[in-house]
């Protein structure tokens, strides 16, 4: 362990793609994620990186898609706005399977919103945010140290099965300042590398075992192609429907089969509870206080704190759902991730929402009396 | 059989290409792996070829090395990663008017302006040849589309000027009739260690020419062999004397200044990272 230093999550972002091998950043201004950018331009020369600051955010992800086929380590970050100009270009990573990993550091939108005060309203736009189907993997910490975690896994994740990753903060937690103990090292998953020569037939999109394809890093001397068509497995396009299907159901199959590696949630004080509160994020930092207050009241309630965004943790939430007789949802937005909740509870026991969109963080009150409203309306129906 | 050394940069198993009988587009793609050829040092697995998307820029997947076929108007960007990330590589972009100064017109000039060691070659053909013939911003004026019937209005992008102006070190036209002036500009942008920029005018008789009464693919190269000039000879006659109509070729503008990667080291050893 390095000694302790009070830092920001932002920063702890920064330390931990640093650590994970991240060695190109390429961005674009944006408060409040612009720290990441900042750390990044001062310590990657440091260690023989590269940082760029590019012309606009749709550069910065061509630019880091394009340094990641190179054979690098990336990195991007951004918010709102930000996020809303890559799209095009994590749909691209996701069709091309490029590793690549994505800072939201959520502000209040639509549009310039409300700069820069916090939300999570991008919960969806991290699932669904570019066009067509495809699949992603979302992670939000909270806490500056799981920032820095996080930070780590989505590299690893990104590398492992060859997807954009998009590490889903907030602005509480990106700006807010902690104590941290950073590791001397973490455990690093290593670029993919082709298993065959050319002359033994390799192909750059043949999928291994895992159904993640070996593909081959440009310069290697592998002559591959890459593009944003549907391609077949020589990575060339192919204007097959056999071809199109099988490939859209291979690259959601090589997240989907993986599911329960890649999703992570937390339980808290859920042993005896019999209501639960459902969050992410920074948000389950008030959450916690709120459950805590709560069962000072006497309520058996509990938390499940999602880490994984996406895929979503379809089993843990019909799992508490079985166990409660009703979850409450809290998000910092207008009820975006109940739906998924409710979907997940599949009718095994209400679910209802407390969500803010004032540009405030919760108040650990306003939570404590939609528990109390929860546990009451079950209590009379009972 | 004759033996044409060029061929061995092509994916054989990948041809015939898409083009339209008659299309420039080939005799482009051509001249860059002919300039690549005389090219000591530069081969099939240390060379990258990074496209943009419409007609030119299906020309990546024909061609024997690493290729990347992006996302229209996104080839700049991706191809500054990679020779960031791996700058013993040598990467060459094919564009199109459309890709080049429309949609990626922003990453063009911040590119120019980087100095990124990148060869750049615009295949014009004045239109949209991928989607049916639409206006570009390097379609005359007058000239028509199917986004502009009645004649385009649009003022017109001089992709060379425009490349200078942004700061490129090296700056050359030629067309599709010129083909070995074509593959000398080329091969000169190669040897340039810094942002190269060079544009072919090819002729598409398909969604530019036959709407505009050009004639067969052949006249349209006629017309480039009869009103292209020498930059040389462009530039004795005073601007009044200049003939209506005709353009220079050749190369318009070269420049020593640092080149991005060389500056970016210069970074790694204040930071201390070597």
């Amino acid at each position: 362990m390095s000694e302790a230093r009070l830092m920001q999550g932002n920063e702890a972002v920064a330390e931990g793609a640093l650590m994970a091998g991240v060695r190109f950043f390429g961005g674009y201004p944006i408060t409040p994620s612009t720290e990441i950018a900042e750390g990044m331009a001062k310590m990657l020369p440091k260690v023989g990186g590269t940082f760029i600051q590019m012309e606009d955010e749709i550069a910065s992800m061509g630019v880091v898609l394009g340094a990641s086929l190179a054979g690098r380590k990336v990195l991007t970050a951004s918010s709102g706005p930000g996020i809303s100009l890559k799209q095009e270009l994590i749909g691209y990573a996701a069709a091309a399977e490029i590793p690549v990993v994505i800072v939201n550091v959520q502000r209040v939108g639509p549009s310039t919103g409300q700069p820069t005060a916090p939300s999570q309203g991008d919960v969806m736009q991290a699932r669904w945010g570019t066009h067509g189907d495809h699949p992603i993997i979302a992670l939000s910490p909270w806490s500056v140290r799981e920032a820095f975690e996080l930070a780590v896994r989505s590299v690893n994740l990104a590398e492992q099965f060859r997807t954009p990753v998009i590490l889903l903060m907030d602005e509480i937690v990106g700006h807010l300042r902690e104590k941290v103990e950073l590791p001397d090292a973490v455990e690093i998953y290593p670029r993919r590398k082709p298993k065959k020569t050319r002359a033994e037939g390799y192909e750059p999109y043949a999928p291994d075992d895992d159904l993640v394809p070996n593909i081959a890093d440009f310069g290697d001397g592998y002559h591959i192609h890459v593009t944003g068509l549907i391609h077949d497995e020589t990575g060339f396009p192919v204007g097959s429907p056999k071809v199109t299907e099988d490939a859209i159901n291979r690259l959601h199959q090589k997240i989907e089969r993986a599911a329960d590696e890649i999703v992570k949630v937390e339980e808290l004080f859920m042993d005896d509870a019999e209501y639960a509160v459902v969050s992410f994020g920074g948000t389950a930092r008030t959450v916690y206080e709120a459950v805590r207050e709560a069962r000072e009241r006497g309520i058996k309630v509990g938390m499940l704190r999602l880490i994984t965004i996406w895929p979503f943790a379809d089993k843990a939430i019909y799992d508490l759902a079985s166990r409660v007789k009703g979850i409450l949802m809290v998000e910092l937005n207008y009820g975006q991730l109940v739906n998924e909740v409710r979907r997940a509870a599949n009718g095994q026991c209400r679910v209802d929402l407390c969500a803010k969109y004032n540009m405030q963080i919760f108040e650990p009150e306003e939570i404590g009396e939609a528990i109390d409203r929860m546990v009451a309306e079950v209590s009379g129906n009972d | 059989m004759i033996e044409r050394s060029y061929e061995k940069y092509f994916r054989r198993n990948r041809l015939p290409h898409l083009w339209c009988p008659g299309c420039g587009n080939g005799i482009a793609m051509k001249a860059i792996v002919q300039a690549i050829e005389g090219k000591d040092g530069w081969t099939q697995d240390n060379t990258i070829i990074v496209s943009g998307i419409g007609c030119s820029s299906r020309a990546s997947g024909y061609m024997d090395f690493d290729t990347l076929h992006t996302a229209h108007g996104r080839a700049i960007p991706f191809a500054t990663g990679i020779k960031l990330a791996r700058p013993e590589l040598n990467v060459v972009v094919i564009t199109g008017d459309g890709d080049c100064t429309a949609i990626g017109g922003g990453h063009f000039i911040h590119g120019c302006r980087r100095n990124i060691d990148l060869t750049v070659v615009l295949f014009n053909n004045n239109i949209y040849g991928m989607t049916g013939g639409q206006a570009s911003p390097m379609t005359p004026i007058g000239k028509r589309a199917t986004t502009a019937p009645y004649g385009s209005v649009d003022r017109v992008f001089d992709a060379c000027n425009l490349a200078q102006a942004a700061g490129a070190t090296y700056v050359a036209r030629s067309t599709a009739f010129h083909v070995q002036h074509l593959v000398k500009m080329i091969r000169e942008g190669l040897d340039n260690k810094g942002f190269s920029f060079i544009e072919a005018l090819v002729q598409c008789p398909t969604a530019y020419g036959r709407r505009n009464k050009l004639g067969d693919p052949a006249e349209m190269m006629a017309w480039m062999r009869d009103n292209a000039m020498m930059k040389a000879a462009w530039d004795k006659l005073p601007e009044e004397k200049r003939p209506e109509g005709k353009f220079p070729i050749g190369l318009f503008y070269q420049s020593e200044a640092i080149d991005y990667d060389t500056a970016y080291d210069h970074v790694i050893d204040i930071a201390g990272g070597r």
